[in-house]
């Protein structure tokens, strides 16, 4: 098999017997993402960085497009940050640094991570590596194709309401929103601080807790980041779901799901039935509200958030050309609106608009209580089980431009994945199957707050039994 | 209602300049999207705790130390205009 398309853990087995050298490893990625990139696009720029020395883990990974790396363009995809070069790591990059990964550029993604199909970037939208009619999902939908076309053997992404387990789910790869605090989000661009989290996207369940093990960790330049100590998520590894009780919600089995995204679920099912598992019937009742609250909550974050993108400290400036006498106030409506995009216009409008003099108690207030009730609902049903397991989309993926003017229905696509971020718990998205037109199908494993554990082992048992992650896209032939 | 005078109020809070020939399309896709929103007024929440944050997590504190950070001149690095040292804006006053 060509090394572009090995996981993490067998290039370091190949490195370690002397079959291969990390310098090695880097050009054969290099070499895929000049032969795929123009059909994915999922690279928006890349780096020539090369493996430093003996280091403990000297693996290509792609980045993001919205965490910080020093010295390199960061735009979170949107025309607003064109020229934009942090002058610092982010903590995660720092940590990848340590280990001696070898960063390879950034990913394209929806306009600041609003989206769920990569459609919004202003770098062009991400084609799906299974199918290049279809949308790889997002917003990190870059850091999916990527790994799923081989152009980096891992990845790293973001997820406020799901934006690394759907794409991962569409792209065929494994794909985890760790614990709320787990992660340092410091130089993680923030979307909705309350709900973001950075997480692997890998080739398979191994590499994601090891990609995990190195990103994790207590940060006190992130003040949500929790001080908890970091297990070593490899020793979860285990295939023994002997008297696990799985739950399944059945909110989560809505009409409109497709046909087969169900079925391919409720053989996992039968598999963790016939494995020893404990599988109960759950209910999680205010399920139907999270979309509504999610898009109250998140977008009257991003309105606050992205009030700092204002053609003052970085980024682009630009003044009505008619107007010679431009005050500030035109300077900063003339660079927003010159800079976002119609989504991210939409979503600062919405969030402004929640958050008003008038609306406030009726939306903003309304929807932080309803996400009370949503992660309690979440909490009581951890209290009877180990883990949830559910479908992390309705469907595989769509084609490109089926609901990019219904921003309604895009958002209907995160209704399975926006709870655990609502909650704080992590998720995690793993290959389950395919549909009949060979797109992939995503299985979600939720657990409580820092069982990442838990969910390693209940994913690792699946995976190992079935095989899907052994399966690449073709999109070269 | 959202009429298109209030997607325009919305825009000028958010300091967005939107043309006028765009109001219309803001205004139907805002207007759905709070359609969908609204069902959130069935919920019973007299009586709930709003979350603002997962974790009930208190205000974090550093100790007050001096420890490296950015030079003013790195913090400076990406200014579109600066004047000895400040960031240099349009008129603000008229």
């Amino acid at each position: 098999m060509d090394l572009f398309a090995l996981t993490a853990h067998q290039i370091m087995e190949l490195i370690a017997s002397g079959a291969t050298s990390p310098v090695e490893v880097a050009a054969a990625v290099r070499a895929r993402i000049s032969a795929v990139n123009d059909r994915t696009n999922a690279f928006i720029r890349t780096y020539q960085e090369s493996p430093v020395g003996a280091s403990p883990m000297p693996i290509p990974i792609g980045i993001k497009d919205n965490i910080c790396v020093k010295g390199r363009l960061v735009t979170c995809a949107s025309r607003i940050l064109k020229d934009f070069c942090p002058p610092y790591d982010a903590a995660v990059i720092e940590k990848i640094r340590a280990v001696g990964g070898v960063i390879l550029g950034s990913l394209n993604m929806d306009e600041f991570a609003f989206g769920s199909s990569s459609e919004t970037s202003a770098y062009g939208i991400v084609r799906n590596p299974w199918d290049l009619e279809r949308v790889p999902g997002g917003s990190s939908g870059g850091s999916a194709a990527a790994v799923a076309a081989g152009e980096a053997v891992w990845a790293l992404g973001s997820d406020t309401g799901g934006s690394i387990r759907q794409p991962a789910s569409f792209c065929g790869v494994v794909g985890l929103k760790p614990t709320y605090g787990r992660v340092s989000r410091y130089g993680l661009i923030a979307f909705g601080s309350s709900l973001d989290q950075i997480g692997p996207i890998t080739k398979d369940v191994t590499d994601c807790a090891r990609l995990l093990n190195i990103i994790a960790g207590f940060d006190r330049r992130d003040s949500t980041s929790v001080d908890l100590p970091v297990p070593d998520y490899a020793l979860s590894l285990r295939r023994d779901v002997k008297g696990l009780r799985i739950g399944i919600p059945k909110e989560y089995f809505i009409a409109g799901i497709q046909p087969e995204v169900q079925a391919a679920v409720m053989a996992a099912v039968a598999f963790f039935r016939k494995e020893g598992a404990i599988i109960k019937d759950i209910s999680l009742p205010h399920t139907e509200y999270a979309v509504a609250t999610y898009y109250i909550a998140a977008t009257a974050e991003a309105s606050s958030n992205l009030a700092r993108f204002d053609g003052v400290e970085f980024g682009l400036r630009a003044v009505p050309e008619k107007s010679r006498k431009a005050g500030i106030v035109d300077m900063y409506e003339e660079t927003r609106a010159r800079g976002f995009g119609d989504e991210a216009k939409r979503r600062i409008m919405l969030g402004t608009y929640v958050l008003s003099a008038g609306y406030y108690d009726a939306y903003y207030l309304r929807a932080l209580k309803a996400r009370t009730l949503i992660k309690n609902d979440l909490d009581k049903a951890f209290v009877d089980c180990d883990i949830i397991l559910s479908p992390t989309a309705p469907t595989t993926a769509f084609r490109i431009g089926e609901k990019a003017s219904d921003p309604l229905a895009m958002y209907l696509s995160d209704i399975f994945t926006i709870p655990a971020n609502l909650a704080g718990v992590p998720a995690l998205s793993l290959p389950c199957g395919f549909d009949s037109a060979g797109l992939p199908i995503g299985l979600q494993l939720m657990a409580a707050p820092f069982a990442e554990e838990k969910i390693f082992s209940t994913a690792f048992a699946y995976e190992q039994a079935h095989g899907w992650h052994t399966k690449r896209a073709r999109l070269d032939l | 209602m959202i009429t298109n005078e209030t997607v325009k109020y919305i825009a000028s809070l958010s300091r967005l300049h939107i043309e006028e020939d765009r109001l219309p399309v803001f205004r139907a896709e805002l207007e759905s999207i709070l359609q969908y929103i609204d069902q959130l007024a069935k919920l019973e929440v007299a009586n709930v705790p709003p979350t603002s944050h997962v974790f009930q997590m208190e205000n974090v504190f550093r100790d007050d130390v001096v420890a490296p950070s950015l030079t003013p001149a790195e913090a400076m690095s990406f200014a579109i205009d600066q004047h000895s040292g400040h960031y240099k804006v349009p008129k603000v006053i008229e």
